[in-house]
């Protein structure tokens, strides 16, 4: 079991948790995920460490509440546990100096890209972190992308906050304005990623995008999260999550990511359905097993 | 006890070797229980009596790790079920296990001399018979611990292979730590091979005894990632690794169309089933594809695609094909799986290879573009190549096909592992006597080494490894490997 040290809500049905989990925080490389399990009939979902702290044992996810196993997440508190978390996994993101590099991250990808735009910044580049987000309420850890990168751009859709417009809007107006870009990254939603994959590539800027497949195991082990990368398999979570942009079919992506929706619906729905039983059962069933998990 | 079977062997040979009594396919084809019930006391005594106690005993000698078959038998006739017991464990650690899932017709009873004229003895059902009595009635005696020698052994992966090797090595005094990828202890027996053939109970129990015996477990731990062997070794101060992760990597067959959606490989498909228990959503998380009332086919013959097919039915498929490049005879599946299928209601498209997958435009699969084959002469495998036959393509339609045509290994411990020896295809290099790889201190075995085998296999060669790894703990540490060859 994995106790949760710290909870904090960071924007919009997001959450911040730090978790116990030495041997992964020792390990974890910016780019890595976890797969965790929060109850024995819970199903395995992947997130991607934020941070890691190997002194104090603990890594930080942070997670947006999509479907059920998320929401679910999201109602536990500090001094909760999480059954089982494995990683870390994947390959860890590719850092060397490319010069100026763009990331472009749109709702929770923020998270999942903070870890390796420090990196990134950390070998010499010039990081142009550009943050997405529906809505001012939206926009999270403004203050960490900017320790993370050497210029900032925030951009909602609905100009709540920040600059009105799309993330591959600023990257175009840059791009138009004579920026020389060395390396691109997007992480979040897919059709963000495939926007810039077709943004980048005819410009033939080298752009990497966090595939966020459908995962079991984590280890190559189902081939289920397989994605279409020129024509051949690819399996995200052992051989990504990052892919190079231009060589993914992100429509198969796309598609296979929708392959549960009904069951994903009919899942959230009783949950929210029957929320404080089964929040209950859940600490119980993790009391008990403190026993059982020596 | 010491009653001995008086019975004229004539007349020995006159019974019909008994029949395991099975759950109604119509029921069992609609739920995940177990399919065999097991043998009656009397039909076990039945059984029993039939054995000629050969003086060359054929069972023993094509049992992998030469179960005392013949002793066992005597015992059983005796009606001394917890020492028939007691003599199968000198052997096998895992008997109720093997008793339900060993190819019996191609190992001890294939050896046994009575399959000539009629049946063989029903070795397996007795083997399963005695182990689910010794379960059932409480008194397995753990065997006893040496004193400790200060050595302690990591093992890495919780099947068959790492299972037996912790039981073996926790005896001689050794601390045992297995680590295991997953969140469930057991491998392929609780992630691949369906509660309807191998209940997960049973698994359990084994686990648990080892538990008791003092074998330590961490489970979420993927040795490659979340620690290195070297790192083992070095920081957390194990004296010896036992490598045992198994053949897990899927293979798909490479053809357009895999990334359809309603195509999964085998181990997606029985993983999300088995060991996420999908069947019993939404009470369970984990979603499958919805089976019901559709058309499922299945591409493989052996063992995982007969699991995968019989769980398609059991899911609520409106048909479960199992389509297979050679004929019947050429299938590797267990015999009674096979009978137990056909029973089920499975169709079988024998000689039939798919070359493409279909689907609409939303990336739903509809069905596989099949071809029929036929078999060439044997080559140099001794194996019967299938071949095309030209102008011969049609449509099978399908919402779901399971690819089950075999695994490869997973490269996570070896490519994070640089002085540990591969073979071509990323098994990992170990001696076959003493299953010691290339790396001083690391010994492997099991389908990491062989490819996909089989349960005892992989049990015996943890035993080995375990005797391998006692030894080199207790002598002088030599790692002489000139011999072998690595
Ligand atoms: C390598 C990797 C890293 C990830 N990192 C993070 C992270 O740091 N924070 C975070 O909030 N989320 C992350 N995700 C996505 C997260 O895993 C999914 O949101 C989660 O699995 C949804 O589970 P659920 O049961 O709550 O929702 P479900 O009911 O399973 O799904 C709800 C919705 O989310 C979509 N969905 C389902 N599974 C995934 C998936 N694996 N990826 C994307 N969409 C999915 C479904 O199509 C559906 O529309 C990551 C995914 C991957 C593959
Ligand atoms: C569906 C199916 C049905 C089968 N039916 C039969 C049958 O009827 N009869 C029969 O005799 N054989 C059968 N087999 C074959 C048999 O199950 C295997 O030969 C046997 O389980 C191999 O044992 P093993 O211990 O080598 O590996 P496995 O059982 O594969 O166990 C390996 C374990 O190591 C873990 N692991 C892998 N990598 C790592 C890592 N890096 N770190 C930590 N842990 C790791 C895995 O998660 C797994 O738990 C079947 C196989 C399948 C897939
Ligand atoms: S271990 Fe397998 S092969 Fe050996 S006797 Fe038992 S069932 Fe037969
Ligand atoms: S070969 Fe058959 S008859 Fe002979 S000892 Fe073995 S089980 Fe008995
Ligand atoms: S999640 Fe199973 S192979 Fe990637």
């Amino acid at each position: 079991m994995y106790k949760i040290v710290e909870a904090r809500c960071v924007g919009l049905n997001i959450k911040q948790f730090v978790v116990e989990a030495p041997r992964i925080a020792r390990k974890q490389r910016p780019g890595q995920f976890v797969i965790l399990r929060l109850h024995e009939r819970g199903e395995r979902i992947p997130l991607t460490i934020k941070a890691a702290d190997p002194a104090a044992g603990t890594v930080t996810i942070v997670v947006q509440a999509v479907g059920k196993t998320t929401s679910m997440l999201n109602c536990l508190e500090a001094g909760d546990s999480i059954l089982d978390v494995v990683g870390p996994l994947g390959h860890p993101s590719e850092i060397a100096n490319y010069g100026t590099v763009a990331i472009l991250a749109g709702s929770v990808g923020t998270a999942m890209a903070l870890p390796t735009a420090y990196a990134l910044k950390e070998a010499g580049n010039h990081v142009v972190f550009i943050e997405g987000a529906r809505s001012a309420e939206m926009v999270i850890f403004e203050d960490e992308v900017r320790q993370a990168s050497s210029e900032t751009y925030i951009m909602t859709d609905d100009g709540s906050y920040g600059e009105q417009g799309l993330v591959t809007r600023k990257l175009n107006d840059m791009i138009a304005a004579g920026r020389e870009i060395d390396f691109v990254l997007a992480v979040g939603p897919v059709p963000m990623m495939r926007a810039v994959a077709q943004l980048t590539a005819p410009l033939g800027i080298k752009t990497m995008v966090s595939l966020n497949s459908i995962m079991v195991d984590g280890t190559g082990m189902c081939g289920g999260c397989r994605v279409l990368l020129d024509g051949k398999s690819k399996f995200a979570c052992v051989d990504g999550p990052e892919f190079d942009a231009s060589m993914v079919d992100f429509g198969v992506l796309m598609q296979r990511n929708a392959m549960y929706r009904d069951k994903e619906c009919e899942s959230l729905k009783q949950f929210n359905e029957h929320k404080d039983e089964q929040l209950e059962r859940l600490r119980e069933e993790l009391a008990a097993g403190e026993k059982h998990y020596v | 006890m010491s009653e001995k079977n008086t019975l004229p062997l004539k007349e020995r040979m006159k019974i019909v070797r008994t029949h395991m009594p099975e759950l109604d396919p119509e029921i069992r084809s609609r739920n995940f229980e177990e399919v065999n019930l097991g043998l009656p006391p009397a039909d076990a005594l039945t059984e029993a009596t039939r054995c000629i106690a050969c003086a060359k005993p054929g069972c023993v000698m094509q049992c992998p790790v030469g179960v005392k078959i013949k002793e066992v038998v005597a015992l059983i006739y005796a009606g001394d079920y917890l020492a028939a017991a007691a003599k199968m464990r000198e052997d096998n650690a895992l008997p109720a296990i093997t008793g339900r899932v060993c190819p019996q017709e191609n190992q001890c009873e294939g050896g046994c001399v009575l399959g000539r004229k009629s049946a063989p003895v029903a070795i397996g059902n007795l083997e399963r018979f005695i182990a689910d009595y010794e379960r059932r009635s409480g008194k397995l005696g753990l065997p006893a611990i040496a004193p400790s020698t200060g050595k302690s052994v990591a093992i890495v992966g919780s099947g068959p292979a790492g299972l037996s090797c912790a039981g073996d090595l926790i005896q001689k005094g050794h601390r045992v730590r297995v680590f295991e990828a997953l969140h469930e202890l057991g491998g392929v027996l609780v992630y691949g091979i369906p509660e309807f053939r191998l209940p997960k109970s049973i698994v359990k129990t084994e686990v648990d005894n080892l538990r008791r015996m003092g074998v330590e477990f961490e489970t979420n731990v993927v040795v490659g990632k979340s620690v290195t062997i070297d790192e083992l070794m070095r920081i957390e101060g194990y004296d010896a690794v036992f490598i045992a992760t198994g053949a897990g990597l899927p293979q798909f067959l490479g053809i357009p169309g895999e990334h359809f959606n309603g195509v999964y490989s085998a181990n997606e498909f029985l993983t999300r089933t088995n060991l996420m228990r999908a069947y019993q959503f939404p009470e369970f998380d984990e979603p499958i594809y919805d089976c019901r009332g559709r058309d499922v086919i299945v591409v493989g013959g052996g063992n995982t695609a007969m699991d995968a097919v019989r769980t398609a039915r059991r899911l609520g498929a409106r048909t479960a094909t199992l389509v297979y490049r050679r004929s019947e005879a050429e299938m590797p599946a267990r015999a009674e799986e096979v009978k137990h299928a056909r029973q089920e209601g499975i169709e079988f498209q024998m000689l039939t290879a798919p070359v493409e997958f279909l689907g609409d435009e939303k990336g739903w699969l509809t069905g596989a573009r099949c071809v029929r084959m036929e078999l060439a002469e044997a080559d140099a495998s001794g194996r019967r190549r299938p071949i095309p036959v030209a102008g011969s393509e049609f449509i099978l339609p399908a919402n779901v096909v399971i690819i089950g045509v075999g695994t490869t290994a997973n490269p996570l411990i070896q490519s994070t592992t640089p002085d540990l020896k591969t073979n071509s295809h990323n098994y990992i290099a170990a001696d076959p006597e003493t299953t010691r790889t290339s790396k001083r201190g690391v010994f492997a075995g099991g389908d990491i080494v062989t490819g996909s085998a089989t349960v005892i296999l992989a049990m015996g060669a943890g035993r080995k490894a375990a005797a391998a790894i006692h030894e080199y703990l207790t002598s002088d540490g030599r790692w002489e490997l000139e011999t072998s060859g690595l």
